[in-house]
């Protein structure tokens, strides 16, 4: 099998396809890739199925050798990726040959980029799916982010190279937010019309300490009213709970399965990729939307996500 | 989207893409054979959009394809379930023993949450010993099983300040719950003990070894019969 190796791991880089969803009664959430669009796309660019599994980066990427050359992609973010110091674009499919190291720095624009690979990156299935969990260990490569000198292999054989671009101003249409719509969440009634008023009406600043569990956020603190008495129940991916200090979290890809805190919204699934690319510090606001509206949000971007014409060759 | 009612059900969106069940709003043993009921019954019976269940105490928080399926879709089928909850019985639960190496290293809280209800430490193990618990579901990260039936003597509040890392198979009190950790993750649950056992492992058939509805005993052990059973 081909090799990928690590030179420099960046700052937080896993194997991640689009999660294993269906086991919430075993207490383990779906994981994948925090955006799930630059993942998706990123893997038609290089001819893969969407759900093949990449490499997911952090704000600040690594630097990986391939000793028998590969066919790649970079999607999401712009991390200002060189190949043997010639630079090349996300979003379009280009050749390293043997021998060649690509390299990638900090981010340009949000928080991940997304390295997809011809054939994808072979792991060992955890629960049908090769998406690194984290906090348990489990999935991906060795359960845990790469280090330096970790040797990944690539799966399936060699095909050549057939140049794939995704159709830029149709791209845009799918870029991420910084107004996140939301629904309203199962505890909305529990926070008073003030409340609310405040949580719309504010701007909230992504906290350093978010990972892929959570988004902590920074601004005005949301009071709740007397409420009702929370009993531990299943959370939905991007609710947002309010704790006592009243400083919302946004759960995210590698959420706990239940939880004990008032949830005041719920970013609309059409917005979550997004998510994944908000880095610490960003401003974000939050607008509510009606169920149906959030409905026909996600099936116009399935729509535009599954065109051909988004990708050209 | 207001709270709908089926029966003793009551329905009620928590995003685009999930909707919750409620059988009560507080937690009881009726409440949670519904959840374990409804929740075989879907395992045995899927319907096609739903993508994950997340049950808990007294509700299941079911996760669909929000292409396939709307809130109000799903709901029309979740209440022919809800109709037929009684006709199935559940399995017999099974009992399954957890050894747990009570206090010093293993269990840094068991003197603080001893003290709070003035007992001797042994009297607190012996409580902890004592009870037969019931898991009520699992949530939270892979294998954590929430337990209900701790004796009302031992109800202790989390600690104010959750610990950045638990270390794995240590056994927590948190109000009248007891658990286990299954991995080194954070947590706010006071620890009592830990067990060398392995309550997650992805390499065996039932990867956790606990399920819904099993019924619990932990047994003291002491750090020499740890130390042998961690290395097994």
């Amino acid at each position: 099998m081909r090799a990928i190796e690590v030179k420099a791991p960046g700052l937080f880089t896993t194997v991640q396809d689009l999660g294993r969803e269906g086991f919430g009664p075993l207490g383990v959430s779906p994981s994948g890739s925090a955006d799930p669009i630059a993942l998706r796309l990123g893997n038609r660019l290089v001819g893969n199925p969407e759900d093949a599994a990449a490499l997911e980066m952090t704000l600040l990427g690594g630097a990986f050798l391939f000793p028998e050359g590969a066919i790649l992609a970079l999607s999401g973010s712009d991390f200002g990726a060189t190949l043997d110091h010639v630079a090349v674009d996300p979003w379009t499919s280009f050749e390293a040959r043997p021998g060649q190291t690509l390299l990638l720095g900090p981010t340009r624009s949000g928080a991940r980029s997304y390295l997809c690979v011809q054939g994808g990156i072979a792991a060992k299935p955890f629960l049908g799916s090769a998406s690194t969990h984290t906090l348990s260990g489990l999935g991906g490569f060795e359960g845990r982010p790469l280090r330096k000198g970790d040797v990944l292999s690539i799966a399936g054989a060699s095909q050549p190279h057939r140049s794939r671009t995704v159709v830029l101003h149709l791209l845009s249409r799918l870029s991420p937010r910084n107004i996140l719509r939301c629904t309203p969440g199962p505890q909305s009634e529990w926070f008073p019309e003030s409340s609310q008023r405040l949580f719309y009406n504010s701007t909230y600043l992504v906290s350093e300490e978010s990972n892929r569990m959570g988004l902590r956020l920074e601004g005005p603190s949301i009071p709740l009213s007397s409420g009702g008495h929370m009993i531990t129940e299943g959370v939905s991916l991007g609710a947002i709970q309010v704790p006592g200090g009243g400083s919302p979290i946004i759960l995210f890809v590698e959420q706990q399965t239940t939880g004990g805190y008032p949830k005041i919204a719920n970013v609309i699934s059409a917005d979550l990729p997004g998510v994944g690319q908000l880095r610490p510090r960003d401003e974000i606001h939050f607008e509510r939307v009606a169920f149906a509206v959030a409905r026909s949000l996600l099936q116009e971007q399935e729509e535009l996500l599954s065109s051909q014409e988004l990708i050209q060759e | 989207m207001a709270t709908t009612e089926h029966g003793t059900a009551q329905f009620r969106p928590a995003s685009d893409n999930s909707l919750l069940v409620y059988f009560d709003q507080h937690i009881s043993l009726a409440a949670h054979q519904h959840v374990a009921k409804l929740l075989r019954l879907l395992e045995l019976q899927p319907i096609s959009g739903i993508a994950n269940l997340h049950p808990a105490y007294c509700s299941v928080l079911v996760k669909f394809d929000a292409l396939k399926l709307r809130h109000d879709e799903l709901e029309n089928r979740l209440r022919l379930y809800l109709d037929r909850l009684d006709e199935g019985s559940l399995p017999e639960p099974r009992h399954r023993e957890i050894p747990v190496c009570y206090g010093g290293e293993y269990g840094p809280d068991l003197a603080e949450v001893s003290d709070t209800h003035s007992l001797s430490a042994q009297q607190a193990i012996d409580l902890h010993v004592s009870a037969t618990y019931i898991v009520y579901f699992l949530g939270f990260v892979p294998g954590f099983a929430y337990l209900g039936g701790l004796p009302e003597a031992l109800a202790t509040p989390r600690l104010p300040m959750p610990r950045r890392r638990v270390p794995p198979g240590s056994v927590g009190i948190a109000g009248h719950q007891s658990g286990v950790y299954p991995f080194a993750t954070p947590g706010g649950w006071r620890l009592i003990g830990r067990t060398p056992l392995a309550m997650f492992r992805p390499d065996r058939a039932a990867m956790s070894f606990l399920s819904i509805g099993d019924r619990v005993h932990f047994t003291p052990i002491s750090p020499e019969r740890f130390a042998a059973l961690e290395n097994t």
